[in-house]
């Protein structure tokens, strides 16, 4: 069915060149009318792996989001946004909305709608607002957005509670935003759990909400006018620790001639994960995030991989949460989609200890650390996003190899 | 950065447990404080603490029998599933959770969540990232992460294990 759908959408793209090709030359086509093309929107977009906007972030791929006051020409590009495949919507510091202002959500009954979302190990909070959301050629209008900020309004106590830190600074995220391009459309689903939305009557009382889909934070790619079923994160292979590397996110799955799944294999996953094998151990619950900066999987007993610690970091801080072999570690996994696809990883991991001595680098191929308890997952970060291309396939939407959810690469 | 003097009752208990932590001593002292009416201590204290967690996340629950510990599993309203790990003499050794949402860790941890939390804030700087937590203190181990609808973590004390349970148990 993939071979096929991509087959079919070669030969629409042949045939359209042949029909231009023909107009120009032959008066006796006329009775084959063709309508003019639209011209294709830009739909790629430079990312870069380097320390990013705060100097300091490790595996962080970043790019430029240009936000406009929704139906208006006035306009912001805030660079320095992490690329997020682990997360859905965007999320954008308030301290970076310089010269934008945005009009905030409101519930039905007049108050503002705010947001705590939980990541692995932290949490953004503020208000949602509404733009317009531009990247390359590609725009969506009336995106709801996060902003990112503590001021506006107090976090309540269920936001705080997990004890998590906040990331809503730029020394506390390291970048002037997220951009969450993930599998799902909506961040939090139709049936979204209490504790994600809230209703702010005034700036010190918000409380827990319901918030219907069409009003929560979006992956602006779902609200694109084409190319609006996912995209591909594309970068070289990389073999050691650099300084910065570059790559690329192209809009659009099958939709363009520079989008096609080509050889790619598809792994569905229609509750967000693939399952990760490893040592003859199945691990579902497995996911590939741009957004986590290593690879972290499994834990210290079953990896062999040491933990971080200061007997094995030497001269420096400690890099907790990361392991810290004495040598590089090399391993072998495979990957499996619900649809039976798989396909193997061979992937490495150094100490991070020694990684981080060099001050220069911002370029870590072989980063890795545990995952949280139980350590039954895979959390495929950006170091496996080096020498592949990613597709990333929305939700619902339609592609040349079927509906997504799923990746494929 | 927000910090997390929000609860004054903790704090008492919270300095106390700060300067003191890692010795078995204390664990006791705690109890002693902590059993009567305090109905927000639950890590390291009794297993009657629980039925405030269950109240305050409007939970059903059910238990576990063990040889060397009993679980108290919680399903939130939420949908988290919360599994609070209970030694023979009745107190609570560890923690673990499972769901869409991180549990409210300041009930659940009791006065442990001041100095997980304060670890936690430092876990940010250089070279941070995005990337599950680890807070590992001599009194106090915390792991949390997964991913975003499908969070997993827990928090034990190293000294309250009983003897022959082992860390893959505490799930």
């Amino acid at each position: 069915m993939t071979t096929a759908r991509v087959f079919a959408v070669t030969l629409l793209a042949a045939g359209f060149s042949f029909s231009i090709g023909c107009g120009g030359g032959s008066s006796s086509s006329s009775t084959h009318t063709t309508t003019p093309p639209t011209t294709p929107a830009n739909n790629s977009l430079t990312i870069t792996v380097d320390a990013g906007p705060a100097g300091n972030y490790a595996n962080g791929a970043f790019t430029s989001v240009t936000v406009c006051s929704p139906g208006t020409s006035t306009c912001q590009t805030v660079d320095g946004v992490l690329v997020d495949t682990g997360s859905s919507g965007l999320r954008i510091l308030s301290s970076a909305l310089t010269t934008v202002s945005l009009p905030q959500q409101k519930a039905s009954d007049g108050n503002s709608v705010a947001e705590c979302l939980t990541f692995l190990g932290s949490y953004t909070w503020g208000p949602v607002e509404t733009a317009d959301v531009e990247m390359a050629g590609e725009k969506a209008s009336s995106v709801p957005i996060q902003v990112l900020s503590d001021t506006d309004y107090t976090a309540p106590n269920a936001c705080t509670s997990s004890g998590f830190p906040p990331a809503d600074t730029l020394d506390s995220l390291g970048a002037n935003g997220i951009l969450g391009v993930g599998l799902a459309a909506q961040d939090c689903g139709p049936s979204c759990p209490a504790g994600q939305y809230f209703e702010c009557s005034s700036t010190t009382n918000c409380v827990s909400t319901n918030e219907a889909l069409a009003q929560q934070v979006i992956n602006p790619v779902a609200l694109f006018a084409s190319d609006n079923n996912g995209v591909i994160i594309e970068f070289p292979a990389v073999s050691g620790a650099e300084a910065s590397v570059s790559g690329t996110m192209v809009f659009g799955i099958g939709t363009q001639s520079n989008n096609g799944l080509g050889s790619a294999t598809i792994y569905d996953a229609p509750d967000g994960t693939l399952t990760t094998t490893f040592s003859g151990n199945a691990y579902p619950g497995s996911f590939l995030d741009t957004g986590s900066n290593g690879y972290f999987f499994l834990d210290s007993s079953l990896t062999g991989l040491a933990d971080c610690n200061s007997s094995n970091s030497p001269g420096g801080a400690v890099p907790i949460g990361f392991y810290c072999p004495a040598t590089t570690q090399n391993f072998t996994a495979a990957n499996q989609g619900t649809n039976g696809t798989s396909g193997t990883i061979s992937f490495s991991v150094a100490s991070a200890s020694t990684l981080f001595a060099s001050s220069a680098d911002t370029v870590f191929p072989t980063l890795g650390g545990p995952a949280s308890n139980p350590p039954n997952y895979f959390d495929w970060g950006l170091p496996f996003f080096f020498g592949r291309n990613v597709y990333t396939a929305i939700e619902n939407t339609s592609t040349p190899a079927g509906e997504g959810p799923y990746w494929a690469y | 950065m927000l910090l997390l003097g929000r609860y004054p009752l903790m704090n008492r208990f919270g300095a106390i447990l700060a300067r003191s932590i890692g010795t078995v001593a204390v664990g006791a002292a705690f109890t002693v404080f902590c059993l009567p009416g305090v109905s927000w201590a639950t890590l390291g204290g009794s297993s009657g603490s629980i039925d405030s967690d269950q109240t305050q996340m409007q939970g059903t629950r059910r238990t576990i029998a063990g040889n060397l510990y009993t679980i108290h599993e919680i399903t939130a309203a939420t949908g988290t599933v919360v599994r609070e790990f209970v030694s023979l003499d009745g107190t609570v050794f560890a923690v673990a959770w499972q769901g869409p949402r991180v549990p409210d860790l300041r009930q659940l941890l009791g006065s442990y969540f001041e100095p997980y939390a304060q670890a936690a804030q430092m876990q940010g700087g250089a070279r941070a990232g995005r990337r599950p937590m680890t807070v590992n203190q001599t009194g106090l181990v915390v792991q949390a992460g997964g991913r975003i609808r499908a969070f997993t973590g827990r928090a034990y004390v190293p000294q309250m294990l009983p003897a022959g349970v082992k860390l893959e148990e505490i799930q």
